[in-house]
């Protein structure tokens, strides 16, 4: 079913906190080895020891250089993966219903077995969150572990996405945005979470924490407050000493 | 809306979880392999372990294309080719270790020292080197020296111990962090929680590293540092403190040697009969023993013209020379940010401090009602230790640490157990070798003066690779990259038989590597080799494998037992103490053996005592035997867990043990009491804790040495004091780096080449998804890190016309390498940089011989010799540390030089013919 | 966007299938028997044809029948319909026009429409997506639009509607390539707004996530140099605009006309290349390419 649902009864995603995250691929493994053994076809390795490699990713994590009009570069390491948005081009497109927009909880999905793999959706995504197997020829994407989220073979703490379950440095957060309450919603408003291209008009779900400034620490002079001398030479600085070992 | 097809959204998972430790990188986390058909479906993180607590790094989850690697040898080898073509034969494994004890039984009988047993990135060092002690040869060390020996010496001699395994921030409490240079794969995953834990909680973090990527990425404050000048940016700091009297004057008193009384004719500390230092009671003005019972150490007093080392340290600190603006230059950093930093030290230290209400007892007898925090905290590993000057370097910021009173308190740094272990209590190396008998005590150790160095009767180096000697007399973790230069050099002496395990020497784990080919395989005139036997072990087709005569094949990590032992480079955590073993969660589908295993065969085979019964048996039928039986002294063995004095730490062997530990989940902790949660090293509580858990032998609380009498013995021994003394071309060398208080020289290199001409520095990391030269062969993680561009700054790009994928040429005293380059902004404007060891020989690791990293990828290492650049005087000085031997692979000097692409990145070397097959095209993990 | 065969070849002989359908449905020319069988079969040929190579493009071709379905919301699943609807329609009209030399007129007028809804279809797979800049715009359905009945009408030679077609695809190819070019600029996303790092500074693509390609790159990453662009719209305007309408403007001859349609041709497949080729898809700004 191609036609977008008007609202889902769970709005699920992912926070993920570009002021945390150290960029060291956890999430991208982590993805790639719970969801090639489930959901689906196994995520192929083409070429795998071979001149060029080409595999299937459901997440990738890119870096950036971010240079201010005044100031010292900045790196930021920037995880990516499907965004489940509200209005997914990615499911309207397709011609078959293979991709489908899940109304309880909003999580957009390929059917695998009615994929004709013709790639439009992944065309119509923004964002490169699809991906062609190279050996199943069907499309491939997140599918936010809907296959952990509600697995009852799992301990509830572990009923979130692989990829937060993994993520060493807690800089990705798992909810239901359709709740006021949830960890992710208050995120959000707390950090100032973000859409990625908003100008596409595809209200994703998924959110980005910005960076929080800086280098703010800045340059001070000597007169520093907190830095002023108590004595220039050793002689008077052994004087001050000893007024202050007396008063210990 | 309703017809959305059908999903199983509550899938099995697989059919069994087996609980073991990871081995992707060196930071050995819990990890739960789920077994699907007798086979590895899916590997993620322990929950409960103390290391990880369930997390994983990308390494870890991609253990699985480890274990299904092609690379991975198949059986036992014999060379039948020339040294580095790759053409062997497969032999039983009853052969090969014939063979090998035919060559290893002759070198026992007559000249044990003959052999030379290094292993790399071994977790079993107390086993290997109890094996090459019974063995008798003093030529056994791991790979410290070429790693982070300098960081590890500098805290045990300081404090009692460094970081990471000997300890970490107070994650819980610390309210800014500051971590110098790399320090990716050791701690790997707790630093990244820790980072996330204390970014949740607003703390400030700032990153002292030339590179601004990974944690100095998500640092608040970057500080891009030139290389090689991190002792002078600190020591600029201690001044700004000092100066500004912020520091901790009640800490420094009671828990330091501050106050003790430096002997003014010989620099050696004032001490009473028993030993111990002798500081002033500021009360009564007595000259008393430090641990004297309600005294009031001073940190002025003056007894007859013998000052305290506070003194000391004040006459030295608050000179000019350290100023702002006397290091800005050379260090990269304006004054104004120094002393930005030095005041933000100073502000959360002293006004963010607070309480935590909790009594404890200090070894004074002293009670306190509460622990006081400081909530500054600090980290450091190779960045600042692989340098000619790490030594000190890594002393200074321990001094940084203890002034501001931030060790062992609340918001700074905490040990781990078995640290805090001053370097007294640390065994002192041994090398005296007797044929056919065991070596007369442990090899590595830390010398407390000369007379505790290795040397002979004739004064020559007694090791192989000149550990503890007056070139490095501190080298506590022996020097591994010097090993086949000096044996090949016959310097100090010839050897028979090299034997190395884990160690890729023929390529990215050596300097010279080009230099280092030539000397496995060159010849004498007798058309024999200069290094006569080679026996190597590993698990998969490494550059190395092609230089050695006998390939011993080593199981994957999920294959095999061991133990990550307190005796060892433990795994506990500050509130914790923890061990966990390795068990082969699958059995290896080839003719292959764990390595420790082999040692105890090899070890029953040369009858080594250690290792058999009284009617020469074997002792021990294989290392899981060992991990359970073996008694490093009665009651203390490998694993601390589930001995027969249950939940203690001691108590002699269980033969449960290992099942034990399965059923745990693959490790035991302990936690520590909450009184004896901080000031450890003078915590009475801790201290009997530590005794009880089999820790310690006896409660021993110790000052830290702001000043570090052992090295003013050294200085001592070259101004001509005592009955060994440097050769003369040391002495003063050895006087002026052996200073107690720490000190800041520029890095040897620089001082040798032109550095006008050689204007650049070039550094390499390890990326985070990525370990050595291991992580190539996997499938999942050479797609991530495939190739190494060399990152300039962007100044750099602009004035050579560079753009990202044109190529240069980088040229260092050594020789030129031909790389591809790519543009960095956040990078310190004299440094170039890039990935380790993601270069690959081909014919190697069973990649195609046209994959990237055989072709684009490289080396800095070729740029980069295990000696000094001749000084004229014929002899052989060593690009390392003076003081601990750390080869100082960061002082590298380069230039560089736009050229036209190559056909592909330079130096080439011949393909080696491959011992095993390549691997399918098509990877589908998880196809059922 | 990668340029691949299977795309070019559909985009381009079944809108000139389509487009002589138009003309043949509307009696342009009015032909019966064994002419109308010519003129049907290459109608049908490239319209069927283009169908069949656009099945190339599919991972999963054995599956394109459930293509069907999403006529509610997919254009492609509206153009797989229109296409089977019209030439049914086609076909019918045909085999009266070929053997019973019979005129259902309703089905020509439907057929010819439906030909040109077919076209449109196709183009709207293209023109809705807000993923490649320079397609998201009228001017795409315009561009396939035009060139289809200026080819059906040189098909069917039609010379004067030809012509006429000609000038119009040909003033539209221009306004194509110009919007074209500023389109990603217009479009508002760029690797800031893909980031949302803007508000910290300049935002430069450092390491990408893997070192080696991908599907992605591989799908939607195809830079085509700015020389080599020019050239190849100076070539593609002549031999498909350029070429014919001289060409037809001489003397009418068979062989002239032949060479029209060779002409017009290549240069189709020149435009239709550049059209893939030269198409931005955004998310190669993630990579730091365009």
């Amino acid at each position: 079913m191609t036609t977008l649902p008007e609202k889902t009864e769970r709005k699920l995603g992912l926070v993920i906190d570009l002021d945390t995250c150290v960029g060291c691929h956890a999430c991208v493994i982590s993805c790639k080895g719970w969801n090639t053994e489930n959901y689906g076809s196994p995520l192929a390795d083409v070429d795998a020891y071979g001149e060029n490699p080409v595999g299937t990713f459901l997440n990738r994590v890119h870096s950036y250089e971010v240079t201010p009009d005044e100031g010292t570069s900045q790196l930021v390491h920037f995880p990516k993966s499907c965004l489940h948005c509200e209005d997914a081009p990615c499911v309207t497109v397709c011609p078959t219903g293979a991709s489908y927009k899940r109304f309880e909880d909003g999580i957009v999905l390929v059917n695998e077995s009615d994929c004709i793999g013709c790639g439009l959706c992944a065309w119509a995504c923004p964002y490169g969150a699809r991906e062609m197997d190279g050996v199943e020829k069907v499309m491939k994407k997140c599918t936010l572990c809907v296959d952990r989220i509600y697995n009852e073979n799992l301990e509830p703490e572990d009923q979130i996405p692989s990829c937060v379950r993994t993520c060493p440095a807690g800089a990705r957060h798992f909810g239901d945005f359709n709740d006021p309450e949830s960890n992710v919603n208050k995120l959000v408003l707390k950090r100032g979470g973000m859409d990625l291209m908003p100008e596409q008009q595809t209200k994703p779900v998924n959110k980005y924490l910005p960076p929080r400034p800086k280098d703010t620490l800045g340059e001070i002079d000597i007169l520093a407050p907190l830095l002023k001398p108590v004595a220039e030479k050793p002689g008077s600085f052994i004087g001050w000493l000893n007024k202050q070992l007396d008063k210990i | 809306m309703t017809d959305q097809p059908y999903l199983d959204i509550s899938p099995q998972l697989s059919d069994e979880i087996r609980k073991t430790t990871c081995y992707m990188c060196a930071c050995r986390c819990g990890i739960d392999v789920h077994i699907k058909n007798g086979k590895v479906a899916y590997i993620e993180g322990n929950k409960e372990h103390p290391v990880n607590q369930g997390v994983l790094c990308a390494k870890g989850s991609a253990g699985i294309m480890q274990i299904n690697a092609p690379s991975k040898l198949k059986s036992p080898l014999k060379r039948i080719g020339p040294r580095g073509s790759g053409k062997f034969k497969e032999i039983t494994w009853d052969e090969a270790l014939n063979v090998a004890t035919s060559w290893l039984k002759p070198i026992r009988e007559k000249n044990p020292e003959k052999l030379a047993f290094f292993t790399g990135r071994d977790q079993s060092q107390s086993f290997t080197s109890f094996w090459a002690q019974n063995f008798g040869t003093p030529n056994y060390a791991a790979h410290g020296g070429f790693c982070s020996v300098n960081m590890a010496a500098a805290g045990i001699y300081t404090m009692g111990g460094a970081f990471w395994e000997f300890g970490q921030p107070d994650w819980d409490h610390t309210k800014l962090f500051m971590l110098f240079g790399v320090a990716e794969d050791h701690d790997s995953n707790p630093i990244k929680m820790g980072i996330g834990k204390i970014k949740a909680k607003g703390a400030r973090i700032i990153g002292v590293n030339p590179i601004r990527t990974g944690y100095s990425a998500v640092a608040d404050d970057w500080v891009g540092i030139t290389p090689g000048t991190d002792g002078l940016f600190i020591m600029s700091l201690i001044h700004l403190l000092l100066k500004a009297g912020k520091i901790d004057l009640a800490y420094l008193s009671q828990f330091t040697n501050a106050p003790a009384l430096v002997d003014k004719e010989t620099g050696l500390l004032l001490k009473d009969a028993d030993n111990k230092e002798l500081v002033i009671d500021q009360k009564s003005g007595k000259l008393v023993a430090f641990d004297t019972k309600n005294i009031r150490p001073s940190l002025t007093a003056n007894h007859k013209g013998n000052q305290t080392v506070f003194y000391h340290m004040i006459e030295k600190y608050l000179s000019d020379d350290f100023s702002p603006e006397a290091v800005s230059e050379r260090t990269g950093i304006k004054a104004g940010r120094i002393r930005a930093i030095a005041a933000e030290i100073a502000r959360v230290a002293f006004e963010e401090s607070f309480e935590i209400d909790q009594e404890w007892t200090d070894f004074r007898g002293n009670k306190h009602k509460k622990m006081l925090a400081r909530p500054v905290s600090f980290h450091a590993m190779r960045g600042i230790s692989a340098h000619s000057n790490g030594f000190q370097t890594c002393r200074a910021l321990h001094v940084l640490q203890i002034i501001l009173g931030t060790v062992e308190v609340p918001g700074g740094f905490r040990f781990k157990p078995p640290y805090p272990k001053p370097s007294s209590i640390h065994p002192k190396p041994h090398c005296k070798v007797t044929p056919g008998a065991p070596l007369d005590g442990p090899h590595l150790g830390f010398v407390h003066g000369p007379d505790d160095l290795c040397l002979k009767e004739d004064g020559t180096p007694a090791r192989i690779d000149k550990a503890f000697t007056w070139e490095n007399p501190m080298s506590a973790h022996g020097l591994m990259h010097m090993v086949i230069s000096n044996a090949h050099a016959g310097d100090p002496y010839k050897i028979d038989t090299l034997f190395m395990y884990m160690a890729n020497m023929s390529w990215n784990s050596s300097m010279n590597t080009k230099g280092v080919i030539e000397m496995l395989t060159d010849k004498n005139d007798n058309g024999d080799y200069v290094i006569p036997h080679i026996i190597y072990s590993d698990a998969y087709s490494s550059e190395m494998v092609a230089y050695a005569d006998l390939i011993l094949p080593d199981t994957t990590y999920l294959e095999r037992h061991d133990c990550i032992s307190l005796l060892d480079r433990p795994i506990c955590e500050a509130d914790v103490v923890a061990d966990s073993i390795r068990w082969p969660v699958i059995e290896p589908d080839r003719d292959v053996r764990g390595f420790q295993s082999v040692l105890c065969d090899l070890g029953t085979r040369l009858q080594l005592p250690g290792f058999i019964d009284d009617e020469g048996n074997a002792r021990f039928k294989d290392y899981a035997d060992y991990i359970v039986n073996h008694e490093r002294k009665p009651g203390i063995g490998p694993l601390a867990g589930w001995r027969s004095k249950e939940d203690t730490g001691k108590g002699s062997p269980n033969p449960n043990q290992l099942n034990q530990y399965i059923k745990n989940g693959g490790f035991w902790t302990k936690h520590i009491p909450k009184n004896a949660a901080y000031y450890k090293p003078w915590n009475l509580d801790y201290q009997n804790w530590a005794v009880d858990t089999g820790l310690y032998d006896q409660p021993q609380p110790y000052l830290f040495s702001l000043y570090v009498e052992p090295m003013r013995k050294f200085q001592l021994a070259a101004l001509g004091h005592g009955k060994t003394q440097p050769p003369e071309h040391l002495r003063d060398r050895i006087l002026k780096s052996m200073d107690p208080l720490p000190i800041w020289y520029p890095p040897f290199e620089e001082t040798l080449v032109d550095k006008d001409e050689f204007t650049l520095h070039a550094l390499t990391q390890r990326p985070m998804a990525m370990y050595h030269s291991w992580g190539t062969q996997n499938a999942w993680l050479r797609q991530i890190h495939g190739v190494n561009p060399l990152y300039i700054p962007s100044k750099l790009m602009m004035s050579h016309s560079l753009k990202d994928g044109d190529w240069v040429q980088l040229t260092s005293v050594n020789g030129s390498i031909t790389v591809p380059v790519a543009e960095m902004a956040a990078l310190n404007e004299r440094t170039v940089w890039t990935w380790n060891a993601i270069g690959k020989r081909k014919g190697t690791w069973a990649l195609d011989k046209n994959a990237p990293e055989a072709t684009k990828g490289f080396l800095l290492n070729h740029l980069i010799h295990e000696l000094l650049p001749p000084k004229g005087d014929g002899l052989r000085w060593a690009n390392s540390d003076p003081i601990t031997g750390q080869a100082a692979w960061f002082d590298l000097r380069v230039k560089l030089e736009k050229v036209k692409p190559p056909f592909s990145s330079e130096p080439t070397f011949p393909e080696i013919k491959s011992p095993v097959q390549k691997g399918s095209d098509i990877i589908l993990q998880g196809q059922n | 966007m990668h340029p691949s065969p299977s795309v070019i070849i559909f985009t381009a002989l079944s809108g000139l299938g389509f487009g002589l359908l138009v003309f043949l449905g509307l009696k342009m020319p009015d032909v019966t028997g064994i002419l109308a069988f010519i003129f049907f079969v290459i109608g049908f040929g490239l319209a069927v044809g283009g169908l069949i190579s656009s099945t190339f493009h599919l991972g999963r071709p054995e599956r394109s029948l459930k293509a069907f379905k999403q006529w509610r919301s997919s254009w492609l699943s509206r153009e797989a319909i229109a296409a089977v609807f019209t030439l049914s329609v086609m076909a019918v009209y045909a085999i009266g026009r070929i053997f019973f030399d019979y005129d259902i007129r309703i089905l020509g007028i439907v057929g010819a429409i439906m030909s040109i809804v077919t076209v449109f279809t196709t183009s709207m797979i293209y023109a809705q997506l807000k993923s490649i800049p320079r397609w998201n715009t009228k001017l795409t359905p315009a561009y396939f639009l035009s060139l289809s009945l200026a080819g059906g009408a040189l098909l069917a030679i039609q010379i004067k509607f030809c012509l006429l077609l000609l000038l119009i695809s040909g003033f539209i190819q221009l306004l194509v390539w110009i919007k074209g070019d500023r389109a990603l600029a217009l479009s508002g996303t760029t690797l800031e707004s893909g980031t949302g790092l803007g508000t910290i500074g300049r935002v430069r693509a450092f390491e990408p996530p893997h070192t080696g390609t991908n599907y992605l790159l591989k799908e939607f990453v195809h830079i085509v140099g700015r020389k080599h662009s020019a050239k190849l719209r100076i070539i593609a305007l002549f031999l498909m605009i350029g070429t014919p309408i001289l060409l037809l403007s001489l003397s009418f001859s068979h062989f002239l006309a032949a060479l029209a349609v060779i002409s017009h041709i290549a240069g189709l497949f020149i435009s239709r290349w550049l059209f893939f080729a030269e198409a931005e898809h955004v998310v190669g700004l993630y990579y730091g390419k365009r």
